[in-house]
């Protein structure tokens, strides 16, 4: 037994090395980046593991789903608007069902901290009709991923382990266990299980929906979850699942009401009856969408308990909970701040580009064309670049998920804009604009492709990139975009006028050009200087 | 026996580092501690905000409800009084005095506004942390300035400052120790008084 302070994404990560794991996927995504970071950290005192940055959430999830295949337990972790772009192979790893352990990291953003939006992932858990595990602190992040490895080799599932921002990116110590060694690799042997033709697919569909009774009874004796009724006759009660579990135990004064933590799912039916059978209400507190609070009376069914949280306005319907807004919510009062914060004085203060990326240089040219072209519209994607929405005048018009600029781009081209652009970053066109653009250069649509050619993922702290940047013109001119259209420029100052003039030219080109601006970010740089200092 | 602190300041001046020091000194001092931190954008010179808790009875929250904070931290001025409603009425309120300006910063406003808390202490940290051989120790100069004050001795927040910089050269821990050893000095001539006209406000 040990001791370590960890976050609530380490916990998770060492809970998985722990569980003898081998292999961990993922691609990077605040707030579920430090998991795999953490890995790599390990990767030295865990020699058997393999640790990968993927291409993308889904061909991550893949990896981990082969790994299972071949007898050895995986994890793969992402933040959660990744497990839509790894959904299919998500919900269809629920009907092969897994060989060794498998575990789905998923990391959401209530509040949307640095997230578009702050969708549950426990309705992909319940979608896919998998169980899922909710914890409410960096202990139970360690334990629930350990158990979690164990439940899915039991009942041959994939298992997700739901984190939210406020637990992935908090510290504390937790006691660690004896670490479990890796199995060794089988081949598999089931090929119908894991060959999804319709006949197959129906039998293993219906192998899953028989499974849920046994996935209920699982969750109805989980030692994650913990009812209290105390002998007093309160006639409200709470549920309260993951972190908000500690927002509403923060207020000492409501702790000894009617509880259930809920901290696994499918929903524990039984613990909720026992919870409302003797109560008027009861308030539903759960850092995410209202999931609890809308399956509720369909398994309960009491027309006569009065449901309350989000839905009905008690707590706000968007956005993080703190122990604040859950002690007004059962209309206690809450302590008046002694002092207020001087809105005159506090300013914004927007994130902003570092200083001397290549981003910036890029914007400029593009500024500076903008009044020959008044159409020109530039969609943009995911990564520091999205920052060019915050400058004077803004330098992007758009974005909305990893790799729709190419997409929005080449729509709007095909509709008819002229002087349509896409401006994406390498890791993010790597991700999910390739295929747009195959199309792109199949029909030779109009419209230029900027890819900003950083050679890391930038936003999230620098991971690498799966191959580097100067095979992507290669790749781009053997799709057939003719290769005086793909052009190659180092985006500085001193090349300023050359380079606007390559754009200028490339706009005006009524078919599909690719430029691909190429420097280094600035703090890839910063590291890779500090390692040659070191050695 | 808990303390809840409140670290703030802009993305790459060394807030995380504050936060390792403390809950690495309170647990080695068998203290329950949790700690949260909000970043993500902020590596691009967004605000950057800690949360530090520490008890010796298990702590449920990661956050700090408002107007319970026992401390504010700060290592710019504005980004300090971003968070002062978390503040209880006879919390510390100590803040390095360099601005990192963006448009609309009132400097001037900013200083009075901070001056007329109770219990306030603003700092030249920069100046200091010169003095002690880096400038960037402006973090250590804050803790070494609050630690009279903190739940923990300061043997353990030395420790944690070996350990934080362990894989460094002897010379950065050096500096370290020093720029924190500078902050003490100022933090321990401390005799706060409540005042109405404002409290008490050091070079
Ligand atoms: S991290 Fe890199 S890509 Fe992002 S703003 Fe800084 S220099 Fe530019």
């Amino acid at each position: 037994m040990r001791t370590e302070i960890l976050l609530g994404d380490e916990a998770a990560a060492l809970g998985a090395l722990h569980a003898g794991i081998g292999g961990s996927f993922a691609y990077p995504g605040t707030p579920a980046t430090e998991l795999q970071e953490y890995m790599f950290l390990m990767k030295r005192n865990y020699p058997g593991v393999y640790i990968e940055w993927s291409a993308n959430e889904k061909a991550a999830y893949e990896a981990a789903l082969g790994m299972s295949y071949i007898w050895k337990r995986a994890i793969v972790s992402m933040k959660h608007v990744g497990l839509n772009v790894a959904a299919d192979a998500f919900i269809n790893s629920a009907v092969t069902g897994v060989n060794a352990g498998m575990v789905i990291m998923v990391a959401d953003d209530p509040g949307m901290h640095s997230s578009q939006n702050e969708q549950d992932s426990r309705f992909y858990a319940e979608f896919a009709r998998v169980p899922c595990f909710e914890p409410s602190n960096q202990q139970e992040a360690y334990d629930m991923t350990l158990e979690a490895f164990r439940f899915s080799e039991e009942v041959k599932l994939p298992v997700m382990i739901r984190l939210v921002t406020r637990l992935a990116h908090s510290r504390a110590i937790i006691t660690t266990e004896t670490p479990v060694k890796h199995t060794p690799l089988k081949k598999g042997h089931d090929w119908k299980k894991w060959t999804l033709l319709p006949a197959n697919a129906r039998f293993r569909f219906q192998k899953l929906t028989e499974l849920q009774p046994e996935l209920a009874a699982y969750s109805n004796k989980s030692a994650f979850q913990k009812l209290s009724i105390p002998e007093n006759g309160a006639s409200t009660g709470v549920i309260a699942s993951g972190i908000g579990y500690n927002y509403l135990m923060e207020n000492s004064d409501l702790a000894s009401l009617p509880i259930l933590k809920i901290g696994v799912y499918p929903l524990p039916g039984n613990l909720l009856k026992s919870l409302t059978r003797n109560l008027a209400e009861v308030m539903i507190i759960e850092n995410g969408y209202p999931f609890v609070e809308s399956r509720l009376q369909s398994i309960v069914q009491n027309p006569s308990l009065k449901v309350r949280g989000r839905l009905t306005g008690d707590l706000p319907a968007t956005g993080e909970l703190t122990p604040d807004l859950v002690r007004k919510a059962f209309g206690k009062k809450t302590k008046q701040p002694a002092f207020t914060v001087p809105e005159n004085l506090v300013v914004n203060r927007p994130p902003r580009l570092c200083d001397g990326c290549a981003h910036k240089e890029v914007y400029n040219i593009l500024d500076e064309i903008r009044e020959e072209f008044p159409e020109m519209t530039v969609f943009s994607d995911i990564g520091c670049y999205t920052l060019g929405a915050l400058r004077t005048p803004p330098s992007i018009e758009s974005c909305v998920c990893m790799g729709a600029s190419v997409g929005m781009a080449k729509g709007a081209a095909n509709g008819g804009l002229t002087y349509s652009v896409a401006v994406i970053g390498d890791s993010t066109f790597l991700h999910s604009g390739i295929p747009t653009l195959l199309k792109a250069a199949g029909d030779n649509s109009p419209f230029t492709i900027i890819i900003l050619d950083n050679g890391t993922v930038g936003m999230t702290g620098g991971q690498d990139v799966p191959i580097p940047g100067e095979r992507i013109e290669k790749f781009v001119a053997a799709l057939g975009v003719p290769e005086e259209h793909v052009k190659v420029l180092i985006p500085i100052r001193i090349h300023h006028e050359k380079n606007v003039q390559i754009m200028r030219e490339e706009l005006k080109y009524r078919g599909l050009s690719v430029i691909i601006a190429r420097r280094e970010c600035i703090q890839l740089v910063k590291t890779k200087l500090k390692k040659q200092k070191k050695s | 026996m808990k303390q809840d602190i409140i670290l703030a300041g802009v993305g790459g001046q060394g807030i995380l580092s504050i936060a390792f020091v403390l809950v690495n000194s309170a647990d080695k001092k068998g203290l329950y501690c949790k700690q949260s931190e909000v970043h993500g954008m902020s590596q691009r010179g967004g605000p950057v905000f800690a949360l530090v808790r520490m008890s010796d009875k298990p702590i449920y929250s990661d956050l700090i409800p408002v107007g319970e904070a026992d401390m504010i931290i700060g290592l710019e001025p504005m980004e300090a009084l971003r968070y002062v409603n978390y503040l209880k009425q006879d919390g510390l309120f100590f803040t390095d005095n360099t601005p990192i300006r963006v448009g609309g910063y009132d400097f001037e406003r900013i200083k009075s506004a901070i001056e007329a808390y109770p219990y306030n202490l603003t700092v030249d940290a920069r100046h200091i942390a010169s003095e002690a051989g880096n400038k960037l120790a402006v973090n250590m100069v804050m803790v070494g300035a609050a630690s009279p004050f903190l739940l923990i001795e300061r043997a353990y927040l030395e420790n944690s400052i070996r350990t934080l910089f362990a894989r460094k050269s002897e010379d950065v821990i050096k500096v370290n120790l020093t720029a924190f050893e500078k902050g003490v000095e100022l933090g321990m001539q401390l005799k706060f008084e409540k005042s109405t006209s404002g409290g008490k406000n050091l070079p």
